[in-house]
């Protein structure tokens, strides 16, 4: 078997990545070894945000996204029709808040830095933060109103994109893990050995997310991609009284911050299940999937503090996941500097979803050499921030 | 119908229980101290209390609180199982519907 | 200093296990979700309803009485119940996390519990394959049926029927007309051959199985003396009404459990009362970590070990085998945790050999049949919490390519709802060949064990350990 790109990982991220090189009209097989958007992808919330990132390159990355999840999730639900479910895309808006008089200015000043970068943002009086969620405790001392903040049911997301890269003609192959690369005498990057038998590609596409780590290192090279643990509580079903995605701005300390113990911050949102999704924690605790009580009920106690009435609303799930983390924060998508013919796309923590669809057009652009949609050097693998976390060439 | 097997029909003959009042939505319901609300309802012949999203209704099914079908607010707690939750007097029960949201907004729609 | 043993399900697995741990010389915690022991086996009037005569309900129920009677006298044995475990912690010791109170309450209190030996006896529940109308009210499992008579004398309905497949369904029957129902007739889906083969291959191997062989011999006398049929080779295939069952439908099966069309007769009913088989109760020692074998039961060894250190597990969870089974393995698993001697149990690994082969002779007889899907209708509810139909499920299993469970439920929402797949699981599987993607993904695996409001949560101290009463 030969294709133009072998793309390892059949999560939100290699799935996008998978249609969008389909559609450019190259021949792709994705790798996948366990099953189809069954890890990360299967054990997050589906965020869409723009309100928890600093200005920078993930915001910009971030902005595009926004402005391109309307036309993606169309497209999709036009080209899978109506048996398919739907990616439940809604631009439901975000409202970050500040429960402390501490917490108030920070916020403020985050946002205004935002609007600056050119977020949308609205700040909002207890008065007005009240009028948009009636039920939030009513002690706030500051709230900001990001009405580009959007949600996604990641896991049909990712079964959208994998099926619409089916149908430009990509090969998923489940159940299949990459061994190793075929070299040629040179010694370049020019297949994957497969129980099945190698695969001959033109590029090798990395993209599984934690594990990415360890899928780069069967091809003999490094990605500095690390696992962060998050956990999210799951509510019995309930008459909606949440409206948008709502968060205490302590979300940004825990998202901007590399700090190994554990970290909560409140993320709450209703579903079209009519559940209320609670999120979450942040830990590095490696490939750990024990489940820790103390872990749950921190995340219980923010969410309580922001919504009151949450207190009596039972709990019927708690699940958690892998996250890939970068040290400097940053996703990688592009080339790997010291492997020819080896890409990456990874390293997005808890924002891949919402990221995928413009990781790909940005991954795509570099890999046929059409115009990117936004600047890609930030995301190089050979940017400096990553210098020290990276082995040399071969 | 559901119903309570008649004392004096019954050949196990269980002691006399002392009665007891509960109210489901409102109406009062007569029951006996040792019965579960889901007993309390089934014994006056209510197979069904609560609503579907899809607005079908639904009662006791496993009895044995494995399915959570027999849910209902009790003293204002939501999801409480009836099968496994005794009744005791001065319960006020509320059935639950899935299908309606108190603020009338269907999930996710922006104000 | 004397062993601690922490036995959770008080039926008779779980009873026997606390016995017997305590007479070994253990500290014994005996934990039950209920209100009373026993469990579903013994399923019981309450204390403010006894009666002097409620043994005519039950078999055994001396020997539950003496079990009762000894957990409640013995100072080495501490019996908790309405203690709901809804977490099992395994980052240190292997520590159960339980609420105490009435069910589901708000503010009930919270106990974070280890020990030097864990049995689990968490049992089972009964299985019910879907059927067009099985949502309507006036459907009840049989365990329903059956619970509702024996513990609250209510019976579900006037005119009954009652279908599934297996021996349960005669003492389902026997609990209704015993509670005043007329049943209507036993629909049971194993074909006489096939029932022939599992229970008459071997028969003297049933005279070691103390109680089976008479327990199913009254049930069959008592069938004859009430004329009620007894129908192998059929199924309910449907229950219709507006609003509630109002009628029936029952068709004969083939081999497989396919309806033979042309055989449909409808009966006026209003109660339907159906199992199919159990479903062992696997979250908490699937928390613990303990192995589950191919057939989704918890691996143990010969002293009813698990694979978690100091974790045992006795009764239905490993393998459904009745209450004979449950007995041993349960005094088996409760001795060896105490520290005691194995030369002590001959005896009771010569009944666990018995009692095994009774286990094989139902799976043998009653085991479900593939067939069954033919019932289905596109709009049949499959998940009854999400209420998604068949038809949904199979063609969004197709849409998405999809064979993995977890991607599955979260693209359907089968399974995502409050029972946490209790009772779709396992047919959500086998209808779309979905495979978990390991051991710990498979619709048996619940994190969270039982509902927790978010305020109570939120509440737990947060010392190392958590709990403020670690044993």
């Amino acid at each position: 078997m030969n294709a133009d790109v072998v793309v390892i990982g059949a999560g939100i991220v290699g799935a996008a990545c998978a249609r969008a090189l389909a559609r450019a009209g190259l021949s792709v097989v994705v790798l996948e070894r366990g099953a189809a958007a069954g890890a990360t992808s299967a054990r997050g919330e589906g965020n869409l945000l723009v309100s928890d990132k600093a200005p920078g390159p993930e915001l910009d990355l971030a902005l595009h996204a926004s402005a391109d999840w309307p036309r993606l999730a169309a497209e999709l639900a036009d080209e899978l029709g109506a048996a398919f479910p739907s990616v439940e895309y809604q631009r439901k808006g975000g409202v970050v808040v500040a429960l402390t008089e501490a917490g108030a200015e920070p916020l403020r000043a985050f946002a205004n830095g935002q609007a600056a970068a050119g977020v949308a943002v609205e700040h909002l009086d207890a008065a007005a933060a009240l009028a948009f969620e009636p039920d939030l405790n009513p002690a706030l001392t500051a709230a900001v109103h990001y009405p580009q903040d959007a949600q996604l049911q990641p896991v049909v997301a990712a079964e959208a994109l994998l099926a619409s890269a089916r149908l430009a003609g990509a090969t998923v192959l489940t159940g299949t893990e990459a061994l190793g690369a075929v070299r040629d005498r040179a010694g370049r990057l020019v297949g994957v050995r497969t129980r099945a038998g190698d695969i001959g590609a033109g590029a090798v596409l990395v993209a599984a997310g934690p594990w990415s780590g360890d899928a780069a290192a069967a091809l003999g090279a490094d990605v500095p991609v690390r696992p962060r643990r998050g956990m999210v509580l799951v509510t019995a079903r309930m008459a909606q009284r949440v409206r948008h995605k709502v968060y205490d701005g302590d979300y940004f300390g825990a998202t901007q911050s590399a700090a190994a113990d554990l970290q909560t911050s409140s993320v709450v949102e209703s579903t079209p299940g009519r559940t209320v999704l609670i999120g979450s924690s942040r830990e590095q605790i490696g490939f750990d999937d024990r489940l820790r009580v103390e872990v749950l009920a921190q995340i219980a106690r923010r969410a309580v503090r922001l919504f009151p009435f949450l207190a009596d609303t039972p709990v019927i799930r708690a699940y958690g996941g892998f996250r890939p983390y970068m040290p400097d924060h940053l996703p990688v998508v592009g080339p790997d500097h010291r492997h020819p013919g080896l890409w990456h796309a990874t390293g997005h923590e808890g924002a891949g979803i919402g990221l995928a669809g413009v990781t790909a057009s940005l991954l795509c652009a570099q890999l046929t050499g059409t115009e990117p949609p936004l600047d890609p050097a930030p995301f190089q693998l050979a940017r400096p921030s990553l210098a020290a976390h990276l082995g040399g060439t071969p | 119908m559901s119903e309570l097997v008649p004392r004096a029909a019954d050949p196990i003959r269980p002691a006399a229980a002392s009665p007891l009042r509960i109210t489901v939505d409102g109406a009062t319901l007569e029951g006996l101290q040792g019965q579960s609300i889901a007993g309390v309802l089934l014994a006056h012949g209510r197979t069904a209390w609560r609503t579907t999203v899809a607005g079908h209704p639904r009662g006791a099914f496993c009895g044995i609180g494995v399915c959570f079908d027999c849910v209902a607010t009790v003293n204002g707690e939501s999801d409480v199982r009836t099968c496994m939750r005794r009744a005791r007097d001065g319960d006020a029960v509320e059935t639950q519907d899935d299908g309606t949201s108190n603020d009338g907004t269907e999930p996710g729609e922006r104000p | 200093m004397s062993v601690s043993v922490l036995v959770i399900g008080a039926g008779p697995a779980g009873l026997s296990a606390a016995v017997a741990a305590a007479d070994a010389g253990a500290m014994v915690t005996l934990l039950d979700a209920g209100d009373g022991l026993g469990g579903q086996y013994w399923r019981h009037l309450p204390p403010e309803r006894s009666s002097v005569r409620e043994a005519r309900l039950h078999h055994g129920w001396p020997l539950f009485e003496r079990l009762r009677e000894r957990v409640a006298a013995d100072e080495a044995i501490t019996v908790l119940t309405e203690a709901q475990v809804w977490a099992v912690e395994t980052t240190g010791a292997v520590t159960v996390r339980v609420l105490v109170g009435p069910a589901d309450a708000a503010g009930r209190e919270p106990l974070a519990l280890a020990a030097d030996a864990i049995v689990f006896a968490t049992g089972a529940h009964d299985r019910t394959l879907p059927f067009p109308g099985w949502n309507l009210p006036g459907t009840f499992s049989a365990g329903a049926a059956q619970a509702l008579a024996k513990g609250e004398r209510i019976a579900v309905g006037r005119r009954a029927v009652v279908a599934g497949a297996g021996p349960f369904l005669l003492p389902v029957a026997r609990s209704l007309t015993d509670a005043g129902a007329e049943v209507l007739g036993v629909y049971e889906a194993a074909r006489p051959l096939h029932a022939a083969k599992g229970w008459l291959a071997r028969p003297h191997r049933l005279l070691g199985a103390a109680r089976k062989g008479p327990e199913l011999a009254g049930y069959l006398g008592h069938h004859l003396r009430r004329r009620i049929p007894y129908r192998l080779g059929a199924a309910v295939v449907e229950a219709r009404g507006e609003g509630r069952v109002e009628e029936a439908v029952i068709a004969r099966l083939d081999a497989d459990w396919a309806p033979v069309p042309g055989t449909e007769r409808t009966v006026a009913v209003d109660a339907v009362c159906v199992s199919h088989g159990f479903t062992p109760r696997l979250e908490l020692p699937i928390a613990a970590g303990c192995r589950t074998g191919p057939d989704r039961f918890v691996l143990v060894d010969a002293d009813q070990r698990t694979s978690v250190p100091g974790v045992y597990a006795a009764g239905e969870i490993t393998g459904i085998g009745g209450v004979d089974a449950a007995l041993v393995e349960g005094r088996i698993a409760g001795h060896r945790a105490a520290g005691g001697d194995r030369s002590a149990l001959r005896a009771d690994l010569r009944r666990r050999r018995a009692a095994d082969d009774v286990a094989r002779r139902i799976e043998a007889a009653h085991g479900v049949r593939p067939g069954w899907r033919a019932w289905l209708r596109d709009d049949t509810v499959v998940c009854r919490c999400e209420e998604v139909p068949y038809g949904r499920l199979r063609d969004t299993a197709a849409a998405t390519a999809q064979d993995s469970l977890r991607s599955l439920k979260l693209t359907t929402r089968a399974g995502l709802g409050i029972c946490q797949a209790r009772m779709c699981g396992r047919t959500v599987e086998e209808l779309t060949g979905a495979a978990p993607a390991s051991a710990a993904d498979t619709s048996d695996q619940r994190p969270l064990a039982a509902p927790i409001r978010l305020g109570d949560l939120a509440g737990l101290a947060t010392t190392p350990h958590g709990g403020k009463d670690t044993q």
